[in-house]
């Protein structure tokens, strides 16, 4: 079946009319040596055979595995109702709402998501969102060099890595610099921000900070001094830019509660399904004195000219379309279809259904942290965290391996995510939420329990 | 009718001077291209601007524009009441709607500007 709109016929109809020979004559201004050589495909299948081919791939991924990894994507139970509403044709493949008299709905599951974001990180303003929690933490920490019209940034080493990269690889273009917080060695802190370090790094008048970054809970999975560092941001004249995780802010203190400018996060957690790493969904809020400051799209509430209640894009000139290299980003689109599901899932589990999917994980984890260290790989920090934490595990990436071949994804071993720290080498980072059962951790624990039992021998 | 007593820069910004100080904004003819101004950025107090360089933004409902200065020198003071009131520029961009205040440094500068004959030349020929 030929699923192209266009007949040899029309095609030839089309060509005559503008006067060019062949298809090809619409390609004559690219060099030739420029041009593409044929894509040499295998030649067609029928749609069964096809599907087969499809499904034997799809069937090398391991998703048999019990998983207790977390890392900034993680593993959460999405009710029916999520995917069978965005599954309808008006939502699924609806495009960018740019005429609102015929966007109404497009644009009015936009606004709630963004008023569902406010009340979740305390803020007053949420862009329409980005792409993912990376590049969300970089257009925030940008937003504050413009804010303040200074050139640097702090950002702690308790953000996400790939956070921390992005952010690099965005400021390099615009020639700013970003400096790593150190987090604290030892002591009840260890693994946290480093508070009398950050204060040192503000104090250097010939360097003004124009934004403090710090993530709450950190990539180790711990609570950190989120007020503190702010106070010490504000002091200095910097902003503070705070990386949240959704689903924990309903059970712990908003960005809104301590001061923070701005915060960004991944809305993965809320209803959008792991698939092998995206798409997920990029939150960035702000006070309402940054919200010309705030890239990316956003969805106002106005009335219409028979009084009645109407949604638009609001601030447009400012999007990069119109404002072109003056504009704040290059971002003119957004996660329409994961934030519609985020605003879905929030709005069927609602704010008690939130807050237990945040305490049925904590105390989860909490029974994970016992039975590891039954095992014999206790934790690697003694503050407090949610649902996330760091456990010692001798040879860490060779048992993390080993356990992959008995059916258990062990998180992450934590000297991928900083090869250049000795003090990480030996070092698991493990997660547990409401859909990790007894009997995973059970699991988990023997099977650890036997590696390393194996290996001292 | 364009007043005699001002000088005009290419990108439709007005100026007044008086001793060595120069009252800064835009003419009736941008504020008409641009349309409902809804936001005005002004540079901080103090800041030392150079001639023509960008130093302020003018946002409408379908456009952000920026402001440049018609003469170099430190800003002495911004009108405060734009804050709340962008829609100054379009109802009295001559009085009301004044934008900044310069304390100029080079007096040569304004030779560069154009006279309001140049200026009604320039605007009725766009």
């Amino acid at each position: 079946m030929a699923y192209g709109p266009h007949t040899t016929e029309d095609r030839a109809r089309m060509l005559a009319a503008i006067g060019a020979r062949s298809v090809d004559d619409l390609f004559a201004d690219i060099p030739p040596p420029l041009r593409s050589s044929g894509l040499n495909l295998p030649p067609p299948e029928s749609e069964a055979a096809l599907s087969a081919r499809l499904r034997a791939l799809a069937d090398r991924n391991r998703v048999d595995l019990v998983s207790f990894l977390g890392a900034g994507a993680y593993r959460h139970f999405s009710p029916a109702v999520v995917d069978q509403l965005l599954l309808r044709g008006e939502f699924y493949t609806a495009y960018t709402p740019y005429q609102p008299e015929i966007s109404q709905g497009t644009l009015q599951t936009i606004y709630e998501y963004q008023s569902l974001m406010a009340e979740l990180t305390g803020l007053d303003v949420v862009s329409a969102s980005h792409y993912d929690g990376a590049t969300a933490t970089a257009e925030g920490a940008l937003m504050s060099c413009r804010a303040t019209r200074r050139g640097r940034v702090l950002v702690s080493r308790g953000v996400h890595p790939h956070y921390s990269e992005t952010l690099c690889t965005y400021f390099a273009g615009a020639s700013l610099t970003a400096d790593e917080i150190p987090l604290v060695a030892d002591g009840p802190a260890a693994g946290t921000t480093d508070l009398a370090a950050l204060e040192r790094m503000l104090a250097d008048a010939d360097r003004p900070v124009a934004g403090v970054v710090a993530a709450n809970p950190s990539f180790l999975g711990l609570i950190e001094p989120m007020a503190e560092i702010g106070r010490l941001a504000h002091s200095a004249g910097a902003l503070f830019v705070s990386v949240v995780e959704p689903v924990s802010l309903a059970v712990l203190a908003s960005p809104g509660e301590y001061d923070a400018d701005i915060a960004t996060g991944d809305g993965q957690p809320l209803g959008i399904p792991l698939s092998y790493g995206g798409p997920y969904l990029g939150i960035l809020s702000c006070r309402e004195a940054l919200v010309r400051q705030i890239p990316g799209r956003l969805i106002g509430m106005t009335t219409d000219v028979d009084g009645k209640r109407a949604f638009v894009m609001t601030l447009r000139a400012r999007e990069q379309d119109i404002r072109r290299e003056k504009a704040s980003s290059n971002i003119c689109t957004n996660q329409a279809l994961c934030a519609l599901a985020a605003a879905i899932y929030l709005a069927a589990i609602g704010p008690h259904g939130l807050r237990d999917v945040a305490a049925l994980g904590a105390a989860r984890a909490s029974d994970l942290e016992r039975a590891l260290a039954v095992a014999g790989a206790p934790r690697l920090h003694p503050g407090p965290y949610l649902n996330e934490f760091a456990v010692r595990v001798p040879g860490a990436s060779r048992v993390h391996a080993r356990l992959i071949d008995r059916g258990i994804l062990a998180g992450l071993p934590l000297a991928r995510a900083f090869p250049d720290d000795p003090s990480l080498a030996d070092a698991l980072l493990v997660c547990a939420t409401e859909v990790t059962t007894p009997e995973d951790i059970a699991a988990f624990a023997a099977a650890l329990g036997e590696e390393l039992a194996g290996a001292a021998r | 009718m364009v007043p005699q007593d001002l000088r005009y820069t290419k990108e439709h910004e007005w100026v007044r001077i008086e001793g060595d100080l120069a009252t800064v904004g835009i003419t009736p003819y941008a504020a008409e291209q641009l349309g409902d101004i809804v936001f005005v950025e002004l540079p901080d107090v103090g800041r030392t601007v150079t001639q023509f360089s960008a130093v302020g933004v003018i946002e409408s409902v379908k456009a952000v524009s920026d402001l440049f200065a018609p003469v170099g020198g430190e800003v002495t003071e911004t009108n405060a009441e734009l804050a709340g009131a962008p829609e100054l520029l379009n109802s009295d961009p001559l009085g009301r709607g004044w934008m900044l205040r310069i304390k100029v440094v080079d007096h040569a500068q304004v030779d560069r500007l154009l006279d309001q004959s140049a200026y009604e030349a320039l605007i009725s020929e766009a």
